[in-house]
């Protein structure tokens, strides 16, 4: 075969492996290429974040508003704290919302979903939520009903 | 009873000195970097015959996978009502494990073997010498450009046969069997990472294409050069292949998906 044919026909072929590691990056894992989004960081104390990882969503009325940066131990309370990342453009969060670690589905991933308070402060940078609800055990539901509590 | 003993000792130290002798051919097939101007055409020839012809079987193998994958997933998934998750199934199998392994295992059929045969006949024409006597190096030849093909087209076949396995997938789950085609792909994006699962299958399947590649010519240059020695040496390295493929498979995934 001619050498042109050849070099034809292999550069196609890498540019259909380029071509499907760039829908493996866009199509299936949802890379964006506006990675880079502007956000700002606020915090919230629970008492048991249950199964909640980092890069989990932070939704608000179901919309994903931003992500969950780190989960790290308050050794002063005891309590989680969560660093959660949320998008610039969602600014008017009220400053009494609270945070609410919720369940998509009945196996599926956990998430916070914040539910708005009425205050007109609104959250800003470094913010702590003042009232959090820890995720639902489902043990511990059972063995309450159990005991008759 | 000694000349037993004597012979299993000397098994051992056969199978020691060939993997130090793969090691020293691996290092001067290295260290021999053919230069630009007449190394690229060779290894542009390699690239069509270990790449672009396995095309088809990886393709075809790509998509039947996806769709069994496709299958499966639904007739398990449903039971629970959460055949939406499909996506999410087919996406992760296919990158992480299934796309990079049976890639591999495909690759070894139908390249390793024919690197080793081709190689393995050069060796007992004599071309190989003949070669040497006119002052051409055959490692620099013969052996790097069909080493680097296997290193650069395993990543690409691979790559290739997961985007065909999850179309085949999507063919079955949402065109044949119903499931909404917006959740196939928004649960696979929320849960596929592009570092975490894309990148660590290609590097897998990096991995395998130099072992594979490795075995192939080794076996092939290191073979007795009479028919039965090549025929032995091709089933070496489909049975070598595939089992270093699968070892390698287990440390790799320990390492990048194992949580300790």
């Amino acid at each position: 075969m001619a050498q042109r044919t050849t070099e034809i026909i292999v550069g196609l072929f890498m540019v259909a492996g380029c071509a499907a590691l760039l829908f493996l990056a866009l199509q299936v894992s949802g890379l964006s290429p506006k990675s880079a989004e502007s956000t700002y960081t606020i915090f919230a104390d629970f008492n048991d974040t249950g199964g909640l990882t980092p890069r989990g969503r932070v939704s608000m009325a179901g919309v994903t508003v931003g992500a969950i940066e780190s989960i790290s131990l308050n050794k002063d309370t005891f309590q989680a704290r969560v660093e959660m990342s949320i998008h610039s453009d969602i600014d008017n969060i009220p400053s009494d919302s609270s945070a609410v670690i919720r369940t998509s589905g009945l196996l599926g991933e956990q998430y916070i979903d914040i539910s708005i308070g009425a205050e007109m402060d609104s959250l800003k940078e470094g913010d702590t939520f003042y009232s959090t609800q820890s995720a639902m055990n489902l043990e511990r539901l059972i063995s309450n009903f159990a005991s008759g509590r | 009873m000694i000349d037993r003993i004597a012979a299993f000792g000397r098994l051992g130290l056969d199978v020691v000195s060939s993997f130090g002798r793969s090691g020293r051919f691996l290092a001067g097939v290295l260290a021999g970097v053919p230069r630009p101007a007449t190394g690229f055409p060779l290894l542009l020839k390699q690239l069509y015959a270990v790449g672009v012809l396995s095309l088809a079987i990886i393709v075809v193998s790509g998509l039947f996978i996806g769709m069994v994958l496709g299958l499966q997933g639904f007739t398990i998934l449903s039971d629970y009502g959460s055949e939406a998750a499909i996506g999410q199934m087919i996406a992760l199998t296919l990158v992480r494990e299934l796309g990079p392994v049976v890639t591999a295992l495909l690759f070894a059929g139908r390249a390793g073997s024919a690197l080793t045969a081709e190689i393995g006949l050069m060796k007992a024409t004599e071309q190989l010498s003949s070669m040497e006597m006119m002052g051409v190096d055959p490692l620099r030849r013969v052996i790097a450009p069909r080493l680097w093909a296997g290193f650069i087209a395993m990543p690409v076949l691979a790559v290739i046969f997961s985007v065909v396995g999850i179309w085949g997938g999507m063919l079955v789950g949402v065109d044949w069997l119903g499931v909404f085609e917006g959740s196939f792909w928004g649960n696979m994006q929320s849960s596929v990472d592009f570092v975490d699962d894309v990148l660590n299958g290609v590097i897998k399947s990096i991995v395998f294409g130099f072992v594979c590649a490795w075995i192939a010519v080794y076996q092939g240059y290191d073979c007795v050069p009479t028919s039965a020695g090549i025929s032995s040496a091709t089933t070496k390295t489909v049975v070598y292949s595939s089992l270093a493929v699968l070892g390698l498979d287990f440390v790799m995934t320990a390492v990048m998906f194992g949580d300790f």
